[in-house]
């Protein structure tokens, strides 16, 4: 069955965020071959529509208000819901993003539809779309179907591939006039408190600290590290617990969940809460002085040793690797 | 202040998952108040002792979830209602515990909702947005921070580490992140004191709904555990050869650089 599927696109520091593109190869699958229609929300931002089509939209829908600069779930819902009654999609796709958490429920109310969140894989069978997703935060999986209309889903970050870019591929875009009203939620500020650029959540390598960190000041060479690899940095519930970093850092059962390439574990112990938020990364390299520490059980390479001598001489070896290629 | 928490019983996080004929193993297993609820239950206490007003704790689901409302009636929520869908609703999802908290919620005119923003076993994060839509009032979710003067709340939300400072009205339902404030742990007179405490069971009769009003509209087909990992690689010898040989393993190897 084709169907003509939305999908939402969002911009983070000037650019479109990856899970933009992913979510497109997204509605793709779910479109079986029907029409996929990128929408992209905001101030100003027709700019980014053609890079949409590069990734595979079909068509780009742009909203555009003053109201729409900063999100919010009203004006958000309320620019969602008009694009909603222009195209009458029958599949919807968003990032398993901040935004996408807190819109979506609010879009599938409003529709009277299901909603499968925090999607890492969709495959057909006999005519079924099949959903997987992670549950008890990666220890276990399901898969889920759509029992019927319309077809909701967040996909997760850094799992569904998007496709490649392809810039020759042209499609039309539209402008779509909203009327935003009666926003019942105010940002009155936004304190930016994470690095420009890698987000922890989309890293493709995340370079992670736990009590052996010691201190705030135990995370440079982590962060060092960090940079050299493109990567962001993230912390185990013990090292925040202990005020070595910002909870926002927190990767685990309670936390972000994540699923990186690249996953550095430093001074680590692999509490089992932690492994939830981490052991779906697809390479895993643990650094801690005890042997028996459990985070080697999950780990593909480990090496035994203190991480302040260990990091360092990483850090070292990938610059090298750096300046040769 | 007329406060709800919407409570969910959930495994603690210490439980390995085991599937048995497709379902999750929960016999034998230890449950908890979902810790991101526990948030919202302390936020909600701490509310009404600086407001004044009632604290009503609620959750779907089945009688065993009396024990996690106790404790919510022990940590210092006043009054708690388990709605029992047990009986009436063989599936259901996030769509069918948001319909029914708020039929529930519609007549009882809470100023404040507060809930978890997740619950660490269906990890959907759905059920707060949905509930504030069905009942025509605003949500901020994921939030660190929570002042109210007089119909006028200031909210601090987490977006993905960043932090918006947000301004909203009442009534209002918020959805709790991790640092919103530490949850105390229930003391002796307040174990003693729940025991007494209204804990009310309500179905889906008294709501005056049927099973279709909540149909479910997703469906779990199938559940099953991550692959099990091969042991790793623990590298030997000097921990600078240690080194270069891990970066390569990562270029040839597993070829993630």
């Amino acid at each position: 069955m084709t169907r003509k599927v939305i999908s939402l696109a969002e911009i983070r520091d000037g650019s479109l965020r990856n899970v933009s593109f992913e979510a497109i190869a997204a509605a793709k699958t779910i479109a079986q071959g029907g029409e996929v229609v990128a929408v992209l929300v905001g101030e100003s931002v027709q700019s980014y529509a053609n890079e949409l089509i590069a990734y595979g939209a079909d068509r780009v829908v742009v909203v555009e208000h003053a109201q729409l600069k900063t999100y919010t779930p009203d004006g958000y819902g309320q620019a969602l819901m008009a694009v909603v009654e222009a195209e009458k999609p029958e599949g919807i796709v968003f990032g398993h993003t901040a935004l996408g958490k807190d819109l979506s429920p609010k879009l599938a109310t409003k529709l009277n539809a299901g909603l499968v969140s925090d999607v890492v894989a969709i495959e057909e069978k006999d005519g079924e779309l099949l959903f997987t997703r992670p549950i008890y935060s990666g220890k276990a999986f399901e898969k889920k179907i759509v029992n019927d209309g319309l077809v909701f889903v967040t996909v997760r970050p850094n799992n569904i591939p998007a496709l490649s870019r392809d810039d020759a591929r042209s499609g039309d875009v539209t402008s779509l006039s909203v009327d935003i009203k009666d926003l019942r939620t105010i940002v009155k500020e936004i304190v930016r408190k994470t690095a420009e650029g890698v987000d922890l959540s989309e890293a493709k390598v995340i370079v992670a600290g736990g009590r052996g960190v010691k201190s705030a000041e135990g995370f440079k060479p982590l962060q060092e590290l960090a940079d050299v690899l493109g990567g962001a940095v993230g912390a185990s519930r013990g090292a925040c617990d202990a005020g070595y970093c910002d909870y926002s850092l927190q990767i685990g059962q309670t936390g972000k969940v994540v699923t990186p390439d690249l996953y550095i574990a430093c001074g680590i112990s692999g509490a089992i809460q932690h492994l939830a938020g981490m052991s779906n990364s697809k390479v895993i390299v643990a650094i801690n002085k005890d042997p028996e520490a459990n985070i080697f059980k999950v780990a593909d390479y480990g090496i035994v040793g203190d991480l302040f001598e260990v990091v360092p001489l990483l850090t070292e070896e990938f610059k090298k690797l750096k300046v040769h290629s | 202040m007329n406060i709800f928490v919407l409570m969910k019983r959930t495994f603690d996080t210490e439980e390995k998952i085991i599937i048995n004929n497709g379902k999750v193993n929960e016999e034998g297993a230890e449950f908890i108040i979902n810790p991101y609820d526990e948030y919202a239950i302390e936020e909600a206490i701490q509310v009404r002792d600086k407001l004044g007003g009632e604290v009503t704790v609620v959750t779907v689901g089945n009688e065993d979830a009396e024990k996690e409302l106790r404790t919510a009636l022990a940590m210092g929520c006043d009054k708690a209602v388990l709605i029992n869908i047990e009986d009436d609703v063989e599936e259901s999802d996030q769509y069918t515990t948001a319909k029914v908290l708020a039929e529930y919620l519609k007549d009882k005119e809470p100023h404040l909702i507060l809930a978890g923003n997740v619950a660490i076993d269906g990890g959907s994060g759905q059920v707060g947005p949905r509930v504030a839509e069905m009942l025509g009032i605003p949500y901020v979710t994921t939030i660190t921070k929570l002042d109210i003067d007089g119909d006028k709340v200031t909210v601090v939300r987490d977006v993905e580490g960043d932090e918006e400072v947000i301004e909203a009205s009442l009534p209002l339902l918020v959805t709790a992140q991790q640092g919103l404030n530490e949850p105390r742990y229930p003391s002796l007179p307040g174990i003693m004191k729940a025991k007494k405490k209204p804990l009310d069971e309500v179905e889906l009769d008294d709501l005056d709904l049927d099973e279709d009003d909540v149909e479910a509209k997703t469906k779990t087909v199938e559940i099953f555990l991550p692959p099990k990992k091969e042991a790793g690689k623990i590298l030997q010898g000097e921990l600078t050869d240690q080194v270069k040989e891990l970066v390569t393993l990562l270029r040839t190897e597993a070829k993630v650089i």
